[in-house]
């Protein structure tokens, strides 16, 4: 049966069916139980399990990463949530010295099954310490798996994969997306890492996005396809493991490309995706693949400037319009999705 | 021979005592390639809290760790294959000198990363109240750890969680060559620690037998008052910081106060416990025997066993 949800209503049914499923599940970190319930995604979880499977913790982010590996090792299933990603690399030492290797030094007589929750994505002029994505540097790190929904139906599945891998997982949540409502069918249960979504098929010129840049790109292909440009766009939904078979198929077919991360383009995912692309379509492409990303700089509080920081769908249409050789098509009326009308503040 | 604790802790420490010479002698040779940080001077603390600990007790340490493997194991094959870098060794020689571990006995890890461990056994002995198992989880660590922030970290989440884990602090005063003057803006930690929900033990003691019974009185605590324990152990290190040599001539510590601390060495004083105990020369030189050959034979299948094949680099990253 299929059903209408919000993507914060996905993550929040994941969590539930598995605590219920599994009774070594459990979540914790700063602020995971107090009445705002990290937006929404663990309403209920505290009066349904109780405080020992769901609470909130000292402001302790590395400590709290070691703790989450300890209990996986010794026969618990952890969640561990930040509520900002950039809080999460006060854990970095954890993450990246310990839980990413532990298996690994352990000679595979250990596994790591914890689940790491990060939000990312603009909010109420956030500016750089609340704003950044760094998939890019999580999936740089050999035993470490990234996944990144963009719709509630990944969200959904991705988790309930995220939370029954043996393996520690990065799950990337934008906050923007807790809003998007889709629909999710109850049958399909886990989705497997590893492979890309087709969010919309098209013929001229393949966009590959990462999580709230989908939005971006659907946008723009839902105008450029009223200048009868057809895009194709496709979400990887998870960065590391990364099987790109799908999105080489793709661009072999439209022989174009747009990589628009959700991210710094330098030394990103995008330039890593770009590469990939340009070794299996070597001579296929008709044009050289354009990236888009954050401007290279921190993120600036005040609107007019962190519009700028931030790249939308205005700029897929124009990068779309010189792979493929057009004028720029007006984009008067079009109506974008706009921040203003949608959030408010205060954080 | 009849089995007393005295003759198991002495049984431990001889072993590390000699694991830890076999490798001084061969470390020269250069088939060992992986630095040494080794536990000679600090054998009473290993011996002593891994017996404590019984055989359902978990641990963690530092990269300090071959004196808490043996302590826990009292096994030397995989140990010297791991330190050869031999297919046999527990990780087929992907962890070395540092990392040792031996799940299937409780020892879940070490890491050279300082004060690393700390929070990895608050979530282990977490996992253990939520799986009601009767488990202590303790973890070893220095006077340099106690620095880092992951300490204080593990140290207010343990007590805010009252899981049952034991904080051992195995304290040289020394952070590579820097004393623990020059890092402690306090007095004292274990007045510190005292103002926490945990309780506190403290000894300068070289005698295994002491430690252990210590420990134990720490052990009873986490249980009766479902708080954390912390366990500060002074020793001496014998050896330079890294590696198998002598350093007394670096100008930064004294031979003088080495041999202060020699002149009751863990070992030999539990040896003499012994022969007061009423054991006789003879059944100790048999015991040492047994060890000295243990040793001798791992040490030769180690270096007989042969490396890891090239494709072992991909085998246990994901489960
Ligand atoms: C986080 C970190 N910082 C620095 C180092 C380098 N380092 C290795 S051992 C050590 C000293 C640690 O002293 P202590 O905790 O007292 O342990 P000991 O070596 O005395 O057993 C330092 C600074 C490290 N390994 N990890
Ligand atoms: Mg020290």
């Amino acid at each position: 049966m299929k059903r209408s949800i919000s993507y914060r209503q996905a993550l929040n049914e994941a969590i539930v069916e598995e605590m219920s499923r599994d009774e070594t599940v459990f979540i914790y970190g700063i602020d995971v139980a107090d009445h705002k319930r990290i937006f929404g995604t663990t309403k209920n979880i505290p009066e349904k399990f109780g405080g020992d499977r769901c609470f909130s913790t000292p402001l302790c982010e590395d400590t709290l990463m070691g703790f989450g590996l300890g209990a996986a090792i010794n026969g618990l299933r952890p969640i561990n949530v930040h509520m900002r990603v950039d809080f999460l690399l006060l854990a970095m030492n954890q993450l990246v010295n310990m839980v990413s290797s532990y298996r690994y030094g352990a000679g595979g007589r250990l596994k790591v099954p914890l689940v790491i929750r990060a939000i990312i994505g603009r909010g109420w002029g956030q500016s750089y310490q609340h704003s950044k994505s760094m998939h890019s540097v999580f999936a740089h790190i050999p035993g470490l798996k990234v996944v990144m929904p963009t719709t509630p139906n990944d969200a959904k599945g991705l988790l309930i994969s995220a939370i029954r891998d043996d393996n520690p997982v990065v799950f990337i949540e934008h906050r923007w997306l807790y809003d998007a409502v889709g629909e999710v069918s109850d049958e399909d249960g886990p989705i497997p890492f590893g492979v890309p979504n087709v969010l919309r098929a098209g013929t001229d010129l393949t966009v590959v996005a990462t999580s709230w840049m989908n939005v971006e790109a659907l946008k723009a292909a839902e105008i450029l396809e009223k200048h009868g440009v057809s895009l194709e766009v496709l979400d990887p939904r998870t960065i590391s493991p990364l099987e790109d078979a799908a999105i080489v198929e793709s661009v072999m077919k439209t022989r174009r490309c747009i990589v628009a991360d959700n991210d710094w383009t330098f030394s990103g995912f995008s330039a890593e995706l770009a590469s990939r692309i340009y070794s299996s379509c070597f001579g296929v492409l008709r044009s050289p693949i354009e990236r888009i990303g954050f401007e290279f700089t921190p993120c600036p509080c005040a609107r007019p400037l962190e519009n700028q920081f931030y790249p939308n769908a205005i700029n897929i249409i124009r990068a779309a319009e010189r792979l493929l050789g057009m004028d720029p098509v007006d984009l008067s009326g079009e109506d974008f999705y706009s921040y203003e009308n949608k959030f408010r503040g205060p954080f | 021979m009849t089995d007393t604790i005295n003759l198991r802790l002495y049984r431990k420490l001889y072993l590390i005592r000699k694991a830890e010479q076999t490798i001084i002698d061969n470390y020269e040779n250069d088939e060992m390639k992986t630095p040494m940080h080794m536990s000679a001077g600090a054998e009473a603390i290993a011996a002593g809290v891994c017996l404590a600990l019984g055989s359902h007790g978990q641990m963690l340490s530092s990269y300090r760790s071959h004196g808490v493997y043996l302590a826990n194991t009292e096994e030397t094959d995989l140990f010297f294959a791991e330190l050869y870098g031999k297919s046999k060794g527990m990780a087929k020689g992907k962890a070395g000198s540092m990392h040792l571990s031996s799940v299937e006995t409780g020892y879940l890890g070490a890491s050279a990363i300082v004060a690393s461990t700390l929070p990895v056994a608050v979530g282990a002995a977490f996992a253990n109240k939520r799986k009601g198992s009767d488990s202590i989880a303790a973890v070893f660590f220095g006077d340099g750890a106690v620095d880092e922030g992951d300490f204080w970290e593990s140290l207010n989440l343990a007590c805010v969680l009252k899981v049952p884990v034991l904080f051992v602090m195995e304290d040289n005063g020394l952070a590579v060559h820097t004393p623990a003057s020059r890092r402690h803006g306090y007095e004292s930690i274990d007045n510190i620690v005292s103002q926490f929900n945990c309780s506190v033990f403290q000894s300068d003691t070289t005698d295994v037998e002491s430690i252990y019974e210590l420990t134990c009185r720490a052990i009873e605590s986490v249980k009766k008052d479902g708080h954390p324990s912390f366990l500060h152990l002074k020793y001496y290190r014998y050896l330079e910081h890294v590696g198998v040599h002598e350093d007394f001539d670096s100008g930064y510590r004294s031979r003088k106060e080495f041999e202060e601390w020699y002149a009751r060495d863990p070992v030999l004083l539990q040896r003499e416990k012994l022969l007061t105990d009423g054991y006789d020369e003879a059944e100790i030189r048999g015991l040492e025997r047994a060890i000295d050959d243990q040793i001798s034979r791992s040490v030769k299948l180690a270096q007989e066993a042969q490396h890891s094949d090239k494709n072992e680099i991909y085998r246990d990253l994901s489960a």
